[in-house]
């Protein structure tokens, strides 16, 4: 038996010495990755932690890493689970104490458990596209980031798509908005009170409960409704149920528009011809035209060194996005080098600051050659978000075909809700909030 | 040898009443009490309190509550999740609502909303029992889970149904750190065991084992079924709405409805059988063995998989740690269906005769 091993200890000991000497050579950024690949989404998880991992690999075999740093990361798996979520932050903690990444959950349920604790420890959370939306009000939460889009601004984004579409005006109209009865779907409610109130058209609210396999009494509501549109905010296995049921009632799809958890491939492929003409908002393009998407193939894979074992998955949109979020944390780590020494690994502390000042333009985005793989990004202390656009994509059968250009929510309407509930949640809590005139 | 009564002679009602009869398992708990309140907070580290003891302690208490009912009393529930979120909200809505309010009052008062509840849905066990009454108990778990998402005002509100708890002040000193938090959920749940114990020895307990044994019998020897039916649905309620408000303040710190899932009250059950029906250590180790493992797995299987220079993922070793965990309940249950609480007795019977057994 011990004969058998031999070869496989000696290369153990090998790689550890080899590894160990690294560590010594060269400054590493160490990114905390509490992620799913298995679970109820695990099949999101997979590619968009896929992605991210790719991308930093990319940066390290690439440039070798950000001014020298290289990116290293461990994987702990939550299996989409709040408390083994809040079990793995627990164990990369210490690791990450001495350089942190942005931490990435993609769940709203992970963050919330997470939100004081990384407060405390200051390591900062990074929630793009999801929420605790309210943590745009960065003088309340200084550690969280909804960055890219929340929920509310979403919504607010796509009123303002349809409003266009209808020439400008929404009055009189009626529109369904079918969600997913949790948290997530709840929580564009109030943005889209706001908006119908605004723009003077009728709200219809239809929830579904999870997971959401059995539409029927929904969408017979909604045949009985004749809304205009159906803005759909759906999870899952929900979001083909929806798509065939509404073939089946024959609500036309062209006027379904969904949130970006109701627009990857996983989401229309299973629903068929059913999928055709439905849209959907997101902030990223799916598809290999994208440059830096096919370098990440040429380089990463080329090496033998991706992440994914499913290479079909390469350019899709959730994969796509999980590089669109690396780009990002990678870009708030040399913007945090230029501030705290180029060549240096940053702490959370550190990070957190690079994220509270990025300033990431379309010149900029060209550069790295991820056009359209985000919006223009410029994040301030009382503004975390830092963009709140998303772009529709309508599914022609085949692949995701973006129909329109960057469009923005209602600021001026949504973020006051955000301050208001940030104001309640630190007067819950007793926080003082910081002065964001003082921040620099 | 070691576990030898021979010399210990009681003399008086009160030495032969004691929680713990044999001085042996006196001199172990406070050793172990010791150990858990002054040596751990010594040694252990962060990860230790926040990521395994303090969920491992709430969860024992959590099965604590559901052993009294399933293992004392005979009545089967699947509601054990929902009994904590309400437990866990209605610690959470008494200290927003009622100015001022210690935290430890709104734990109590969380704890008896919850048996409030737990009665409610207790109502059904004078008419039906087993398998019966497990199924109306699961509506506990629907129709609440349900009823926290349907009421924004249960969670102030809130636009995602989402609460975060308020901070833990205790005579005016505000517990952060995970030790304190960890002593104080240590605390309550010492106290609450204890009280468990003496529990089930007293005319209550032993009324709750005759109407499992069987409820015809029990009241012809003139037990009344409904009130002490409807008693350990209490009691039980009460320990996991504790459980709860623990979870939430101590734990996780902010919890959501669909957290309190089916899943979740499975979980517990799982506990209770692998660690013991009928014991309260055995809602100790069942619960040490649910969460434990799991995360000794995760640990455990890259280092070995490093070690032979095998290809493992992190989402195979989720696989391999959900067949092992799979593997290892069936193997546990056909060695010794009495749980792991009836292993310990054996070995301290063994004990006893050791080292001439006959």
């Amino acid at each position: 038996m011990i004969k058998n091993f031999k070869p496989a200890i000696a290369a153990a000991a090998v790689s550890l010495a080899m590894m160990s000497q690294m560590a010594v050579a060269a400054e590493e950024q160490f990114f905390p990755l509490i992620d799913y690949r298995v679970g109820p989404y695990g099949s999101n998880g997979q590619a968009f932690y896929g992605g991210f991992i790719d991308y930093l690999n990319y940066v390290n075999l690439k440039e070798k890493g950000v001014n020298g740093v290289q990116m290293t990361y461990e994987e702990c798996e939550t299996e989409y689970n709040n408390a083994k979520g809040v079990e793995c932050y627990e164990r990369l903690k210490g690791k990450a104490a001495k350089s942190a990444g942005p931490l990435h959950t993609m769940s709203t349920g992970i963050s919330y458990a997470l939100i004081d604790k990384s407060a405390q420890d200051k390591l900062p959370l990074a929630m793009m596209g999801y929420g605790r939306t309210d943590a745009v009000d960065g003088s309340v939460f200084p550690y969280a980031f909804p960055l890219v889009t929340t929920y509310q601004m979403q919504a607010s984004a796509i009123v303002k798509f349809l409003k266009d579409k209808n020439g400008g005006s929404l009055a009189g109209k009626k529109i369904v908005y079918l969600y997913h009865d949790s948290a997530y779907g709840k929580e564009a409610i109030v943005a889209l009170n706001a908006e119908a109130a605004l723009n003077k058209f009728e709200l219809v609210q239809i929830p579904v409960a999870h997971p959401g396999n059995e539409q029927g009494a929904q969408w017979l509501k909604i045949r009985q409704e004749k809304p205009d549109f159906v803005i759909f905010w759906g999870w899952g296995v929900m979001n083909q149920t929806a798509l065939k049921a509404a073939q089946k009632v024959a609500f036309p799809r062209e006027k379904m528009i969904g949130s970006w958890w109701t627009g990857s491939e996983e989401d229309v492929i299973p629903a068929g011809e059913a999928a055709k003409g439905y849209m959907a908002a997101t902030w990223n393009v799916a598809g290999k035209q994208v440059p830096v998407i096919a370098d990440i193939e040429k380089v990463v894979y080329g090496a033998g060194k991706g992440n994914l074992q499913d290479k079909a998955k390469i350019g899709t949109i959730l994969y796509n996005r999980g590089v669109s979020a690396a780009v990002l944390s990678v870009e708030a780590i040399r913007k945090g080098q230029e501030k705290y020494g180029k060549g240096k690994a940053l702490t959370g502390e550190q990070t957190r600051w690079a994220l509270e000042n990025l300033n990431i333009n379309d010149a900029r985005l060209k550069v790295l050659g991820a056009t359209d793989l985000l919006p223009e990004i410029k994040t301030s202390c009382d503004n975390h978000e830092g963009s709140g656009k998303v772009k529709i994509q309508q599914w022609d059968g085949a692949k995701w075909v973006p129909v329109s250009g960057w469009i923005e929510g209602n600021k001026a309407l949504i973020h006051p809700l955000f301050q208001a509930s940030a104001k309640q949640y630190a007067k819950e809590k007793g926080i003082t909030p910081r002065d964001c005139s003082k921040e620099k | 040898m070691l576990y030898r009564e021979a010399g210990q002679f009681k003399t008086t009602y009160a030495a032969d009443q004691q929680i713990f009869p044999i001085r042996q398992d006196r001199i172990g708990v406070i050793a172990l009490l010791v150990v858990a309140f002054i040596g751990v907070p010594l040694f252990a580290s962060e990860y230790w309190f926040s990521a395994i003891l303090i969920p491992f302690l709430i969860f024992a208490l959590a099965a604590l509550g559901l052993n009294v009912l399933t293992g004392y009393a005979g009545q089967l529930s699947l509601g054990s999740a929902a009994f904590m979120a309400v437990g866990a909200y209605a610690a959470y809505n008494f200290q927003l609502r009622i100015e001022g309010i210690p935290i430890l009052v709104s734990f109590i008062c969380a704890g008896l909303t919850a048996a409030g509840v737990g009665i409610l849905f207790g109502l059904p066990s004078l008419r039906i029992k087993g398998f019966y009454l497990a199924v109306a108990t699961l509506a506990a778990q629907f129709f609440i889970v349900w009823c926290l998402t349907k009421f924004p005002w249960l969670s102030n509100n809130s636009s995602s149904g989402v609460i975060s708890t308020q901070r833990l002040i205790i005579f005016g000193h505000e517990l952060t750190t995970p030790v304190e938090k960890y002593l104080l959920v240590l605390s309550i749940v010492v106290v609450m065991a204890l009280a468990a114990k003496n529990m089930v020895r007293s005319a209550t307990g032993r009324a709750w084992m005759a109407v499992r044994d069987m409820d015809v019998a029990a009241s012809v020897i003139g037990i009344k079924l409904m009130p002490t039916k409807l008693l350990a649905f209490a009691v039980s309620s009460f320990y996991c709405g504790v459980a709860g408000a623990l979870y939430a303040f101590c734990y996780l710190g902010s919890v959501e409805p669909d957290g309190f899932s089916l899943e979740m009250s499975f979980k517990i059950l799982f506990m209770i059988i692998i660690g013991g029906v009928g014991s309260i250590m055995g809602s100790f180790l069942g619960a040490a063995f649910i969460l434990l493992l799991p995360i000794f797995l995760d640990i455990a299987l890259p280092f070995f998989a490093e070690l032979f220079g095998l290809p493992f993922s992190s989402a195979t070793v989720s696989h391999i740690q959900i067949t092992v965990f799979g593997a290892l309940i069936m193997f546990f249950l056909i060695v010794e269906p009495h749980g792991l609480a009836r292993l310990w007795q054996i070995a301290k019977e063994k004990l006893r005769l050791w080292p001439f057994p006959h």
